[in-house]
């Protein structure tokens, strides 16, 4: 079961900000246990994938990530998911303040 | 000439990295500290918190952490303090377990069962720990020094921060006495000053970067009498529990920054 997501959308002038905080243990190859981390992050902006990324082990446990989108406008509604190599998954939404 | 330059470029960094080290160091716990997992450790422990548990099937949300039942918003910055119903001088920690003991049910074995956890296996102290100290983000740290028992506790505590011994003759103050003191390149604040107090009280418990996971106030405590080759303290013992007061006391005055994050 995926722990909790946090996330903050803030409105500077002409972009967005989101920070959003991941729970998740991101095992790497190095350590005995099998290998269990995220490859696919995806930010929806009102609905339209404005970022689409693919990450790796390089990533550390519980990781935090920043994104600076083009545009904006308060309450655009944001959504982050995530996908991992055991096809869990986890999202959340948050309205730009 | 090429020798020459050479020797020229690689004498800067290490001049220049000398004076920015410290510079750097504090930049690097300024990003650590902007979107730290101790949140998502915030957000698990407000869960555990509202879940009911134990034998009477309760949540802790009655807990008594002295401002009142249920009162959690600034509670922290105000612990340890007395409580009347223990007769005791009490921190977080320590309230937590009367709480679940008392309120929950639950028998110390049981409360007792994981105090510190791991990355992989976290500990519910830990969490709850975490939810709790959030709530007192902002407020000024005012840990009480007016019931004769407190006055007590503050007095034993000072002490331990002073008592030598163990194999290496060491306390607290051996590390955390004199200014400009550092392991590798942290630097060690002076806790038995009001500055160096607020400065590192105000920011534990806190997530450790390194481990993947937050400390509380009793791990520190017990990690730090490794360290110093003592044997080992008794969690949420009278003598962590007045050492805790004691840096407490020292620090007030100043908000509450925490849980902070640390390499």
């Amino acid at each position: 079961m995926a722990g909790p997501m946090k996330m903050r959308a803030t409105l500077g002038s002409g972009y967005t900000d989101v920070r959003v905080l991941m729970t998740h243990p991101m095992t790497t190859a190095q350590s005995n246990q099998p290998l269990h981390f995220i490859q696919n992050i995806t930010v929806k902006q009102n609905g339209k994938a404005v970022v689409e990324a693919q990450i790796s082990q390089a990533i550390s446990r519980n990781p935090v990530f920043t994104f600076r989108i083009k545009g904006g406008a308060k309450g655009d509604k944001i959504e982050v998911s995530w996908l991992d190599n055991k096809g869990e998954t986890s999202s959340i939404e948050a309205a730009v303040a | 000439m090429i020798r020459f330059v050479l020797a020229f470029l690689s004498l800067v960094p290490l001049v220049a990295g000398a004076q920015d080290a410290k510079k750097e160091v504090e930049k690097y716990q300024q990003m650590l500290g902007d979107g730290s997992p101790a949140e998502l450790w915030e957000l698990e422990g407000e869960a555990l918190w509202k879940k009911t548990q134990g034998p009477k099937n309760v949540s802790l949300e009655k807990c008594d952490l002295g401002l009142g039942a249920g009162k959690v918003a600034g509670a922290y910055a105000r612990l340890p303090r007395y409580f009347k119903d223990t007769d005791k001088v009490q921190d977080l920690e320590s309230r937590l377990l009367t709480c679940m003991t008392d309120l929950q049910g639950r028998s110390l074995k049981d409360a007792t069962a994981r105090l510190f956890g791991n990355a992989d296996r976290p500990s519910e102290m830990e969490y709850l720990v975490s939810y709790v100290v959030g709530q007192s983000r902002g407020h000024k740290m005012a840990a009480p020094v007016t019931h004769p028992k407190e006055r007590a506790s503050y007095e034993l505590g000072r002490k331990v921060f002073f008592y030598r011994a163990g194999n290496w003759d060491f306390s607290c103050a051996s590390c955390h006495g004199e200014a400009d003191k550092r392991i590798r390149m942290q630097d060690l604040p002076v806790l038995s000053e009001p500055a160096g107090a607020q400065k590192a009280y105000t920011t534990w418990p806190a997530y450790r970067v390194s481990n993947s996971q937050l400390k509380t106030m009793q791990w520190r405590i017990n990690d730090c009498y490794r360290q110093m080759r003592f044997p080992e303290p008794e969690f949420a013992s009278e003598a962590t529990i007045a050492l805790t007061h004691y840096l407490a006391v020292t620090a007030r005055g100043a908000p509450y920054r925490g849980p902070g994050t640390k390499r």
